[in-house]
């Protein structure tokens, strides 16, 4: 799989690149500010993009935009957003700007090397990826409709789907069995009145209904 | 014309300064009962209305002098007791030099208005009322202006003293605000750091004989490095948050809501980017009203509107950009701006700016925080210090 690859700190760009090729990425383009990587989201030839959200020049927000933007451009297009920060109101703007294939993790979780690259698969896949933060933050909030009607287990089920965990590891982590799992998940899109659909497009719907996009 | 309009003045201090010697006789009353609490309910009524009198004077002066007579009276705070609103108006110089004026008005007043209206009504002396109602008249807005607003010197002096109070007060925030987080570097990440390192060093010492061990201190170190970086992370965020760095203040207040477990209405309405430190100052207050919405008020809803206008002065000149943000809920109300520590460190910080706190919170609600802060971007006190590379 071909990435772009956007970090502007030398030490850590260098530490992805090394990450990611032991992981069978091919890197084909690692660059270290926002207009570079306008660029080198034009290329046809790249599968997926991981990005810093913050990038020279202005050092602000520029790699979320460049993730908005090159996925209007190219629907669909796989981007993972690793920040030092993680905001709901970011974590919003990356879901809203397509359906799936969107990662939002914070930096440090990439110290678990095999997590991370599972993440990024399971984004370049169509999957959504959010940071535990993120999840628990959500978690917090005080909520209504239509994720009211979950039972507590149906909503520890959905807070994992939307970290981006499989039903095998969402089985793992609550020591339940895969067919429970199965079967939640299956209630809450009955629940959330998700239409029969490819597994995955419901997946990332009952995630954006969770957060209620 | 213009004496004419002087000469009705003229007939309209002649009857106020009627209404001022009963005040006046009511102000000794009044006063003199006050040890048996008659005398507060008298004095309750005296004051607005010796306010009252005195406004309609300023105006009258104003117009004759043709020169703003501005209103100078401390504003007294809203939904608040019948004592903290004593406490503004026996603190505030005009209360007294309103006093002193309405024992000397109406001597003044009778004397002028009775020569204007002698001079014009004598038919034989108007002309030396043509000529000598301007002077007379001018004289007296000059005595009324002397008494019932504050001199140029005076309102230097008066800016002087809250520019030093506030700067203390700044001084001394700063300084807690370093001590917090120096102690936060110290307790937090700088400690994770020197565990971080005896971890490795004994996983050095462990690599040759027992692997498995070296294995597991490894592992506890990078556990140690995320709870290093989640506790610089949150100093961070308290010095400057990225979301606002990143998306101004409407961004920031909006990440804010979402962070809420109350539902949080956000709307913010702001023509441009204010100036950073005000932003800076205006976020964390916002941070600290919605915290302690989270905290107190068991609300079903809270909301946060901040607008940029530009009010009216009460002489009628429109007056310097103002920064409005009201933090609100229908919570249970009853909040005492004065019981935290972090209310009062936003007044400070909002002080520095020239910008107010008001809190409307009766008890069982709602409860309204207004936050006031000038913001003309042409005023050097508020350029941004630091703009954004």
């Amino acid at each position: 799989m071909r990435l772009v690859l956007a970090e502007d700190h030398a030490l850590l760009r260098a530490g992805l690149i090394q990450l990611l090729e032991g992981n069978g990425f091919t890197i084909r383009h690692a660059v270290d500010n926002a207009p570079e990587l306008g660029q080198a989201l034009l290329d046809p030839e790249v599968d997926a993009a991981v990005l810093d959200v913050r990038l020279p020049p202005t050092q602000t927000d520029e790699g979320l935009r460049a993730a908005i933007a090159v996925r209007a451009a190219r629907p669909g297009f796989p981007v993972m957003v690793l920040s030092q920060y993680v905001e709901q109101l970011y974590a919003r703007e990356l879901l809203a700007s397509g359906e799936g294939a969107v990662g939002y993790l914070l930096k440090d979780r990439v110290s678990d090397v095999a997590e991370f690259v599972d993440g990024v698969r399971r984004v370049a896949a169509g999957g959504t990826v959010l940071d535990p933060e993120v999840v628990a933050a959500v978690m917090a909030r005080h909520r209504d409709e239509p994720v009211d009607r979950l039972s507590p287990r149906e909503q520890e089920v959905l807070a994992l789907m939307a970290e981006g965990r499989s039903n095998a590891a969402i089985a793992h982590r609550l020591s339940i069995t895969e067919k429970a799992v199965a079967k939640h998940i299956n209630s809450i899109f009955t629940k959330l009145d998700l239409p029969l659909d490819e597994d995955d497009h419901r997946r990332v719907r009952a995630v954006l209904a969770w957060l209620r996009l | 014309m213009d004496r004419l309009r002087l000469t009705g003045y003229a007939v309209a201090q002649l009857f106020l300064a009627v209404v001022l010697i009963a005040l006046a006789v009511l102000w000794i009353v009044g006063g003199a009962l006050v040890v048996v609490w008659v005398g507060l309910g008298i004095l309750a009524g005296v004051v607005p209305a010796t306010r009252w009198i005195a406004n309609l004077h300023r105006s009258m002066a104003a117009r004759t002098l043709g020169q703003p007579v501005p209103v100078p009276y401390r504003p007294i705070p809203r939904g608040q007791g019948f004592f903290a609103k004593a406490g503004v108006v026996v603190a505030d110089p005009m209360t007294w030099r309103d006093l002193a004026w309405v024992f000397l008005a109406p001597a003044v007043g009778l004397v002028v208005s009775i020569l204007v209206l002698v001079l014009l009504l004598g038919v034989v002396t108007a002309v030396i009322w043509w000529f000598v109602t301007p002077p007379l008249m001018t004289a007296r807005a000059h005595f009324d202006r002397f008494f019932l607003a504050y001199s140029r010197t005076e309102k230097l002096e008066q800016r002087v003293q809250a520019l030093t109070e506030s700067r203390a007060d700044l001084v001394d925030t700063s300084a807690a605000e370093l001590r917090r987080l120096e102690r936060d570097l110290h307790d937090g990440a700088q400690a994770r750091l020197v565990a971080l390192s005896m971890s490795l060093g004994m996983a050095d010492a462990a690599f040759d004989e027992d692997p498995e061990r070296a294995r597991q201190l490894v592992n506890d170190a990078r556990a140690t490095t995320a709870a290093a970086i989640g506790d610089l992370r949150s100093v961070v965020r308290g010095i400057h948050p990225p979301v606002l760095a990143d998306r101004g203040l409407a961004g920031a207040v909006e990440a804010l809501a979402l962070d809420m477990a109350v539902p949080t209405a956000v709307d913010v309405r702001l023509g441009g980017r204010p100036p950073a430190p005000v932003e800076s100052a205006v976020y964390f207050a916002v941070a600290e009203c919605l915290a302690n919405v989270g905290k107190h008020a068991h609300a079903e809803h809270a909301w946060v509107t901040v607008i940029v206008e530009r009010p009216d002065s009460p002489d009628g000149a429109a007056g310097p950009e103002v920064l409005r943000a009201v933090v609100g809920d229908d919570g249970r109300g009853g909040a005492d701006p004065a019981a935290g520590t972090g209310m009062l460190g936003v007044m400070r910080r909002l002080a520095a700016f020239d910008g107010t706190m008001s809190v409307s919170s009766p008890a069982g609600g709602p409860t309204l925080i207004t936050l006031e802060v000038p913001c003309d971007s042409s005023s050097p006190r508020t350029m941004p210090s630091s703009a954004p590379a």
